[in-house]
């Protein structure tokens, strides 16, 4: 499963920065959203996966009797889905914005100021 | 003595709040500080005389070793008392000269910032300390010669004067450091004692030329001299007052402070002579092809601080001696000619010389003045001039090689400069007065009164040198490490070869100036020859370089995102793949791997099919729906392992994201075909080569042991501390409280962002492009 892992965060990375690279700013925000995906992912795959054993205190101990997951980067990439949302969401609001004023979608026609255009 | 250097930046502090009342009638009494620090430098004389050594040292950043150190001997005071004597003359003329100017404050300002620093530059005995005033002089010029700043070629000269010296400030500090390391301290008096660890040292070479780039471009040499001619479009109290008597003189006190930590070597005494000799004759020939009276003052002003290198660098008991008097003469008579420019220029408007006549019959006083003044720098006796005329040929004459080529040089100099000084002191007052100038007004008191004390001083200590022989010369020399208690200055030293090079300057000169008129076919002749010169030289390097730095800048700077993002992952690519080629053995322990069971092979390839889905598909709003599959598939896999609040967190927030694009985006165009197909192919490349790169990193860190310390900490403690039993929300909520605040800060900035967006109304932007 670990290789699979690898490999969906390799296609993930891929397919976030193909995104990036296209002029669509709505493209733009889809290839930062799948490229912040593969992040989580290639954290919560180098902190190690265990299966079947969440990160949580059975009832009745005071600490794990047995084995369990590492909760540092859970803990990590639940702080990180949080913050890309706010990314996100401020992100798309201002393309809906930028599309309202300058009447385009495309980044190219978006590289100059007031003033020069 | 702090104090003292304080007050300069005090006043110009004061003045930035009380400026309006200084533009007016009160305008003199700005002259009171320069008098006032000269007469407490003058009150020095009698103890640096009798040869002591006063200093104060005031602590600034000891972990550096930086030290607000001020050392007051010889040569500091000669220094101070030119800066505030001076000081005082231009601050009483430019009352005068500037009167009702709009930003007469603003230019006192300036002109006390100037004298503050340049005290500080000669008095401060720690390299650190030095060069930082040694910058503020470069600011301070550079807002005096830009005072008329409406006036572009003002700016211009500003700009260049600040380049040219800036670049000497910047290699001052390399030097300063270069030296700091070789001795271990930044203390001058220090390095004094450690003149043979310095010599010895590798880098002395390299020090050297660090300290004569600072000198050469502040004190204007060859081929640095450009910047001086153009600073003056300065008003003239301050070419007065910084280009000719101090500020220039900075990189000549530099030298001769410096003369015995590098002096007797041979790098240092030939670099000196030869750029010496070759700025002193260059500028001299240069001032004959001038008719603008400053630019002949100029340049012989480049020639007369030609000279001063050249003596430092000859290196003789008998050239220190000449350099220290021909100091004083310089400062005399330059200023005073600066002056009388000054006031014919005020009053008649015109600084063409061929144009200037007869004004005698004006203004008497100036021209009292300027003829006093031309002959000190004609070195006719009894004037100071011929003190320093004769020392200077007598050190020549003593030099060891090359002795008739420098004696050519420097008799061949002064006669030019004696003509220089004839045709700005003389000229402009002989002969007949032009129609136009009948009705010139004569100057104010103010005006000329300064200039005459100069020119008056200039003859004075010709007549009585020994008013300035054991006050002030004898400590210079003594300051750079020569002993001269057993000469004496005096006029007359008996028929010899030097009064006979004398003599033959004065007459060769004064013929040259009946013979050679300037005008302005001679100086169109030489501008034919101004594409070789240094300063056009540089011009066009200068344009080259912004040239180069613009289409650089346009390269890697230019504006399209997709561009940056390629050059990264590419940069990305190549130094992670190159490291991964030269250790490739990825290595895998198939056993610690755990099992794929069939709902995770599912799950990963919904999760694949849907990357690609989104990737591909035309529609928009596909895109987006596949987009969430693809968070929903991660979800899972955080399910399967252990992970039920990512999966939660994941799932909510995937599910707002969909909602949300789907929401804003519905009415946004199509997709529309931005990119061809080669394109399409080469960013395709690039993404897969980045996605196998990650890929593989990743499996090779799977490879690494891993440390589980933190995570160990956390579930031991998560209870027992913290009284929660899911750890990983113990870790966001206690043990990092506080960053999880932060980032609900940051989600509430964003959430204020989207609102302000959402509901800010287009007034002044919403016009249609």
């Amino acid at each position: 499963m670990e290789i699979l892992l690898a490999i969906i965060i390799g296609i993930l990375y891929a397919a976030g920065i193909y995104m990036m690279l296209r002029r669509s700013l709505v493209k733009l925000i889809i290839g930062i959203i799948l490229l912040g995906n593969g992040a989580n992912l290639l954290i919560f795959l180098l902190g190690r996966i265990t299966e079947g054993a969440p990160p949580i205190i059975p009832e009745e101990s005071k600490v794990f009797l047995e084995a369990y997951a590492d909760p540092v980067p859970q803990a990590l990439i639940l702080t990180a889905i949080v913050i890309s949302f706010g990314l996100q969401s401020f992100a798309i609001i201002l393309v809906k914005r930028a599309h309202k004023v300058v009447k385009t979608d495309d980044l190219d026609e978006m590289n100059a100021t007031d003033e020069d255009s | 003595m702090l104090a003292a250097i304080l007050l300069g930046f005090l006043f110009a502090i004061f003045l930035v709040f009380t400026g309006k009342f200084f533009r007016g009638k009160l305008a003199i009494l700005s002259a009171l500080i320069p008098a006032g620090l000269f007469a407490y430098f003058a009150s020095f004389i009698p103890q640096i005389s009798s040869g002591e050594i006063i200093s104060k040292t005031y602590q600034w950043v000891p972990a550096f070793g930086v030290d607000l150190s001020f050392k007051l001997d010889g040569l500091s005071l000669l220094f101070s008392l030119m800066i505030t004597g001076i000081g005082f003359l231009v601050f009483a003329y430019t009352a005068s000269y500037l009167r009702g100017h709009k930003y007469l404050d603003r230019f006192y300002g300036y002109l006390s910032l100037f004298m503050a620093a340049m005290l500080g530059l000669v008095l401060s005995d720690n390299l650190i300390s030095l060069f930082v005033f040694w910058e503020l002089t470069s600011i301070s010029s550079f807002f005096l010669i830009g005072f008329n700043n409406t006036n572009p070629a003002s700016r211009k000269s500003a700009l260049t004067a600040l380049g040219i010296t800036g670049f000497g400030g910047f290699s001052l500090l390399a030097g300063a450091l270069l030296l700091g390391s070789i001795s271990g301290t930044y203390s001058i008096s220090e390095m004094l004692s450690m003149k043979e660890a310095i010599a010895g040292s590798e880098y002395y070479i390299l020090a050297v030329v660090f300290i004569f780039v600072a000198a050469f471009t502040k004190s204007a040499q060859f081929p640095f001299h450009f910047w001086l001619p153009g600073a003056m479009k300065a008003p003239t109290p301050v070419s007065t007052y910084l280009h000719s008597a101090t500020m220039v003189k900075a990189g000549i006190y530099l030298l001769m402070r410096f003369t015995p930590v590098f002096g007797d070597q041979e790098f240092w005494n030939t670099t000196l002579i030869i750029v010496g000799g070759i700025t002193m004759v260059y500028s001299a020939i240069h001032a004959l092809f001038r008719t603008d009276l400053k630019g002949v003052l100029a340049y012989s002003t480049i020639s007369a601080l030609g000279i001063l290198v050249f003596l430092i660098g000859l290196g003789t008991k008998a050239a220190f001696l000449a350099a220290a008097v021909f100091i004083i003469v310089h400062a005399l008579y330059k200023a005073t000619l600066f002056l009388v420019t000054g006031i014919i220029d005020h009053q008649t408007g015109i600084r063409d010389v061929t144009k200037l006549g007869g004004l005698r019959k004006i203004m008497m006083p100036v021209a009292i003045a300027g003829i006093l003044a031309a002959i000190s720098s004609a070195g006719i006796p009894p004037s100071v001039g011929f003190l320093g005329k004769e020392l200077t040929y007598e050190a020549s004459m003593h030099a060891e090689t090359f002795t008739i080529i420098i004696v050519i040089a420097i008799v061949l100099t002064k006669i030019l400069l004696l003509w220089a000084g004839f045709v700005a002191g003389i000229k402009p007052f002989v002969g007949k007065l032009p129609e136009a100038h009948k009705d010139v007004n004569p100057p104010g008191f103010l005006m000329w009164a300064p200039a005459i004390i100069l020119a008056v001083l200039g003859i004075l200590f010709g007549i009585f040198p020994m008013l300035i022989e054991s006050a002030l010369v004898k400590p210079v020399v003594s300051s750079l490490g020569a002993d001269a208690s057993d000469y004496h200055l005096a006029l007359w030293h008996g028929f010899n070869t030097v009064l006979l090079l004398s003599a033959i300057t004065i007459a060769v000169g004064i013929f040259l100036y009946f013979f050679l008129k300037p005008s302005a076919k001679l100086e169109s002749r030489i501008g034919k020859l101004e594409f070789i010169s240094p300063k056009s030289i540089t011009e066009k390097g200068t344009h080259y370089f912004s040239v180069f730095s613009a289409f650089w800048t346009n390269v890697f700077q230019n504006g399209y995102l997709r561009n940056y993002v390629t050059t990264i992952v590419l940069f990305l690519v190549v130094l992670v793949g190159y490291v991964m080629f030269g250790n490739p053995t990825v290595l895998i322990d198939y056993r610690q791997l755990s099992e794929v069971t069939a709902y995770e092979l599912a799950v990963v390839i919904i999760l694949i099919a849907g990357v690609f889905y989104t990737v591909f598909t035309k529609s928009r709003l596909a895109a987006v729906a596949a987009m969430g599959v693809v968070g929903l598939a991660i979800c899972l896999i955080f399910v399967f392992y252990s992970a039920p609040d990512l999966a939660m967190t994941q799932f909510s927030i995937d599910t707002l994201t969909v909602i949300l694009f789907v929401l804003v985006l519905y009415r946004l165009p199509k997709y529309l075909t931005l990119s061809d197909y080669k394109m399409r192919v080469r960013d395709g490349i690039l993404s897969a080569a980045l996605g196998t790169v990650v890929c593989l990193l990743a499996l090779q860190v799977l490879a690494e042991p891993t440390n589980t310390e933190l995570g160990d900490f956390y579930a031991k403690n998560a209870y027992i501390l913290a009284h929660g039993k899911n750890v990983v929300n113990v870790i966001l909520v206690d043990f990092r409280g506080i960053d999880t605040f932060m980032e609900i800060s940051v989600l509430a900035i964003a959430a204020i962002g989207v609102f302000g967006l959402l509901k800010l109304r287009l007034k002044s932007t919403d016009r249609s492009q």
